[in-house]
């Protein structure tokens, strides 16, 4: 492979090498095995330039190639069922009615009621760790756990929720009398709550640190107290910097499979309120992909991959382009 | 001319990296294929991929464990579900698959070549409930029965349900129901008895391995059904027997069509079982005429290939496949009755044999 | 002091006592669940566990040695994939900062890190499972690869990108060439950075489920053979901790402690080495 890339290349050899060889060339025979070196050591540092490059290359390939692979095995049932697939609200893959609305509530409904909660956790720990105490070992200790959180797997969670939480859910449930399951988008908003807590508490973090200690200490001047500062001048400064990590968060939420598709319940019903079982996009896919006996459900199924694609990309993009803005 | 250069060296370069990622997958098998040929006797060969069914999985893997012992032969059966089964079959990613439904048009329709059907056993689904104060075995008809999973009966403590247990103190508990949420074989079984018994339910559901389900809980196989029976008091699903048994969990007894109502067990199975079986081994047991039968039985076939020679599959692969079918067919079936499946009858046991010897490798029958 | 004072000062302090509360919480979870695991796992881990294989259904006994290998196997597969090549593309992303390329590269790669594992797996399936006609442990490691590829890629390039310019330029003037400058001097000085983005990716990989659900799909033998389905420690906590019997859930309490264990540590690991650089993942 490499030999064959050398031979294509070198001809048409970069500047810094090419110059430099043909002038050193029709010298004495004694420099020669000097030279010799030299060339050889231009071949090899024109060989690892390609290879990086051609590394880079396929980076963009390997991205391309996913959004070609999603699309054109999903063709089927783009023709089949065009954008009523996204808002049918039946799923029976019997009768080849594939509408993905339940799923797609119940994706929404889980991620943002998530958010809900895990956001005033993630906030007070960004403002914690970056304004009231950000030295010392105390802060540290606590900067690292909730770095831990992101660490442990998701299917651990899963596991735990479902040994731990839906007991607890249930017998909440039964206390304020809806239908006592346990199982369901409430279970499951509480564990993905727990899980994409670290994603905007530490971009909140490093935000909150970069306001410039000046703007704050004209505030302290004029006489406000810690809390005005924060709030008229922290969070102005910082605002798009924290929404970013509400949607960085928020993307965590809407891919994540294994810890939702143990607690939800997995039934294709529309959820009809916070407490009822559902399914999310990924719940749905991990349940049935391998199972999905004729070409249509199998292409349905791959579409609701591409849907989850296209949202948790656009998603992540907005994030991170916010980033981008902030840190610039 | 720069831009030419620079996209001709970024075709080039696209050219490349696409033909590193094949010749990484390449690469990946050469030195292992290397590898076993040099060890083919013990590897390479000697495992055999099927994947299907759950409802048999107790039964499946003490028969392939026991197999294993004597044969070395290994059999890595990952119960996904029937409709996986036939999925990764119709793929041609597993050598066999496991259904309790039989192939159905549209599957037949999505396969490459004919599969033949090879009963294995026959087992019962029961209405397995979580209800820690009901100590009595509970009665069910099949129109209560349908009527819980329509959504329509939605309190233990039913009138209709209280009128078919007289004595039994019934709590004023949610009745939760749980199902399949994968493409399942006992899913047909049930829903086909369903479709059978109520008008109703064969007009709003019907039946098949993964239908639109009214109310209630998905599980992933029988193990995740009873997985959420147990875990949630006051549910009720539908299981392989083997599992209720396993798991200590209660029961239903069902009213079958002669108006009695019957325990799931080996003795009312094999009765519901007793009937002549079509050459082509697709039948189903539910509903039973028989009167000590148990309503809701089913057959569970292993699904193979008729023509065994496709991509690279191997003749000696081919036979070694068949002689594991058939040991389950022939000696295998002693393993049934301690985990509570129905024994083949010998009607059946016939109709296997005769099924599997229309399997041929190249146009030669495989086993003799 | 007047009411209006008092009632600001207040009104700061509750905040104030109202974030260390909330900051204090978050981390009540995480404990809970630490502490549940390990007391619920520890007790279920001996040599038994670990050697044996898993008995049929329903009966006790049998432990996770195909799941432990497969893990390691599978695992290990995917960063002899991911690591060579995350390293040289974050070589390529550091040194030619503002290059069209770079800039397409470094969108591909942000769009890696936010696809859903699910989604990999359905790739992974069509790129090498269905080509194949098996299922295998190599089209997991695959997809594991390119799960890890974004934090592999980041990390290299923001470590090297934080090494002082003079370094680099020290070298060129010793007439070195650009690929031992980079593999000799810059690569060697940014090393425990590049690591700590190698382990932060393994750890993230060994407990992902997701994409090996239609990729390496699970084995009750022991295989070596990364051409054949192989089993691994979440899909065995995965398939039993939904399943009824007792037995199950009790080898999947110990198998969740050793990944618990395993991720923690090189989480840990990983935090001791960073502190010496400043790299934000």
């Amino acid at each position: 492979m490499e030999t064959s890339v050398d031979k294509e290349l070198s001809p048409a050899r970069v500047k810094t090498g090419a110059g430099f060889s043909s002038k050193k060339t029709p010298d004495t025979v004694s420099t020669n095995k000097r030279l010799k070196r030299s060339h050889r050591q231009i071949r090899a540092e024109n060989i690892f330039r390609r290879t990086i490059m051609i590394v880079a290359v396929a980076t963009v390939v390997l991205v391309v190639g996913i959004m070609i692979t999603l699309a054109w095995q999903s063709r089927l049932s783009i023709q089949s069922a065009g954008l009523g697939f996204l808002w049918g609200k039946v799923w029976d893959p019997v009768r080849d009615i594939f509408g993905v609305y339940p799923f797609l509530l119940g994706t929404l409904l889980t991620s943002f009621l998530a958010l809900i909660i895990s956001v005033p956790f993630s906030f007070a720990v960004a403002l914690f760790l970056g304004e009231y105490f950000p030295k010392g070992w105390m802060p540290d200790l606590l900067k690292n756990l909730v770095e831990l959180i992101a660490a442990v797997p998701s299917v651990i969670y899963g596991f735990w929720g479902l040994a731990v939480l839906v007991p607890i859910v249930r017998s909440f449930e039964t206390a304020i009398g809806v239908n006592a399951v346990g199982l369901g988008i409430f279970s499951s908003s509480l564990i993905l709550a727990i899980m994409i807590i670290p994603y905007a508490a530490s971009l909140g973090r490093s935000m909150i640190q970069m306001v410039p200690a000046n703007l704050k200490e004209a505030a302290y001047s004029l006489g406000a107290t810690r809390w005005e500062v924060i709030r008229m001048v922290i969070l102005p400064y910082t605002k798009s910097g924290l929404f970013a990590g509400v949607m960085l968060s928020l993307g965590r939420a809407l891919g994540e499979t294994m810890a939702v598709t143990m607690v939800i319940g997995n039934t294709s019903l529309i959820p009809k309120n916070i407490f009822s079982p559902g399914n999310t996009m990924a719940s749905v896919i991990a349940n049935e992909f391998t199972e999905a006996d004729h070409p249509v459900y199998l292409s349905a199924l791959i579409e609701l991959g591409l849907v989850l694609f296209v949202v948790t990309v656009v998603i992540n993009m907005i994030g991170k382009r916010l980033i981008k803005g902030v840190s610039k | 001319m720069k831009i030419v250069k620079n996209l001709a060296f970024a075709a080039l370069a696209v050219a490349i990296s696409g033909s590193m990622m094949l010749t990484s997958c390449a690469g990946g098998n050469n030195p292992k294929g290397a590898d076993s040929t040099a060890k083919a006797g013990t590897e390479e060969d000697n495992t055999i991929l099927g994947a299907g069914a759950t409802f048999p999985n107790p039964l499946y893997s003490k028969m392939f464990s026991e197999y294993n012992k004597t044969t070395g032969l290994k059999v890595n059966y990952q119960s996904i579900g029937s409709g996986g089964g036939i999925q990764q079959l119709t793929s041609k990613t597993v050598d066999f698959g496991a259904s309790d439904a039989p192939l159905n048009g549209k599957q037949d329709s999505a396969m490459s070549a004919p599969a033949v059907h090879i009963p294995i056993t026959a087992g019962a689904v029961v209405l397995s409930y979580n209800l820690p104060d009901v100590k009595d075995t509970l009665n069910l008809s099949p129109d209560v029965l349908a009527k819980i999973f329509l959504g329509e009966i939605k309190k233990w403590n039913d009138p209709k349900i209280a009128a078919i247990n007289k004595g039994v103190k019934l709590p004023s508990l949610d009745i939760q129901v749980a199902h399949r949420s994968d493409g399942s074989g006992t899913s047909n079984i049930f829903t086909t008895y369903l479709s059978k018994v109520s008008k109703d339910w064969d007009a709003k559901v019907g039946k098949g391995s993964s239908v639109n389900w009214p109310v209630g809980l998905g599980g992933k196989g029988n193990e995740g059904v009873a997985g959420s029976v147990k875990q949630t008091p006051g549910c009720i699903g539908y299981i392989e027997l083997a599992y209720a048994i396993q798991n200590g969990m209660a029961y239903a007894r069902m009213q079958n069509k002669a108006g009695n109502f019957i325990t799931p067990s080996i003795a009312s199975i094999t009765a519901a079982a007793n009937i002549t079986i079509p050459a082509d081994a697709k039948v189903s047991l539910t509903n039973t005429e028989a009167a000590d039968g148990y309503p809701i039985s089913g057959l569970t076939w292993i699904l193979v290939y008729k023509e065994q020679k496709y991509n690279n599959h191997s003749a000696e692969r081919a036979t070694k496949m068949l002689k594991m079918v058939q040991w389950m067919v022939h000696e295998g079936q002693q393993y049934c009755a301690p985990l509570n499946y129905a024994p083949l009858s010998a009607n059946a046991i016939s109709v296997a044999d005769a099924q599997l010897k229309t399997v041929t490798f190249d146009g030669k029958p495989v086993l003799q | 002091m007047s009411v209006a004072i008092k009632y600001r000062i207040g009104k700061s302090t509750a905040f104030k006592t109202l974030v260390i509360v909330l900051s204090l919480a978050c981390v009540v979870p995480l404990l809970f669940i630490l502490v549940y695991i390990l007391q619920a796992g520890i007790t279920k881990i001996n040599w038994n566990f670990l050697t044996n294989l898993p008995k049929p259904v329903g009966e006790s006994g049998g432990g996770i040695a195909n799941a432990l290998v497969g893990t390691m196997i599978i695992v290990g597969t995917a960063s002899i994939i991911a690591i060579p090549f995350g390293i040289l593309c974050g070589i390529y992303l550091s040194e030619n900062k503002n290059s069209k390329l770079a800039y397409w590269s470094r969108l591909c790669i942000d769009i890696l890190q936010g696809i859903p594992s699910i989604v990999i797996g359905i790739v992974a399936y069509f790129w090498l499972v269905k080509p194949l006609n098996s299922f295998s442990s190599l089209s997991g490691s695959m997809a594991l690869a390119i799960m890890m590829l974004p934090i592999v890629v980041r990390s290299t390039e923001e470590t090297l990108l934080l090494l002082p310019d003079s370094l680099r330029e020290a070298a060129y003037a010793l007439g070195m060439p650009f690929h031992r400058v980079i593999l000799k001097v810059i690569v060697p000085c940014g090393i425990s950075g590049i690591m700590s983005g190698v382990m932060l990716s393994v750890a993230r990989i060994t407990g992902e489920t997701a994409p090996l659900l239609f990729t390496a799909f699970g084995n009750p033998y022991l295989t070596t053979d990364i051409t054949k389905p192989m089993q691994s420690l979440p899909l065995l906590i995965f398939n039993y901790a939904t399943s009824p019997y007792n037995d199950w859930h009790d080898l999947a309490w110990g198998a969740s402690c050793i990944l618990l264990i395993w991720v923690l540590l090189l989480n840990i690991f990983t935090k001791l080495i960073t502190r010496k650089w400043k790299v934000q993942l």
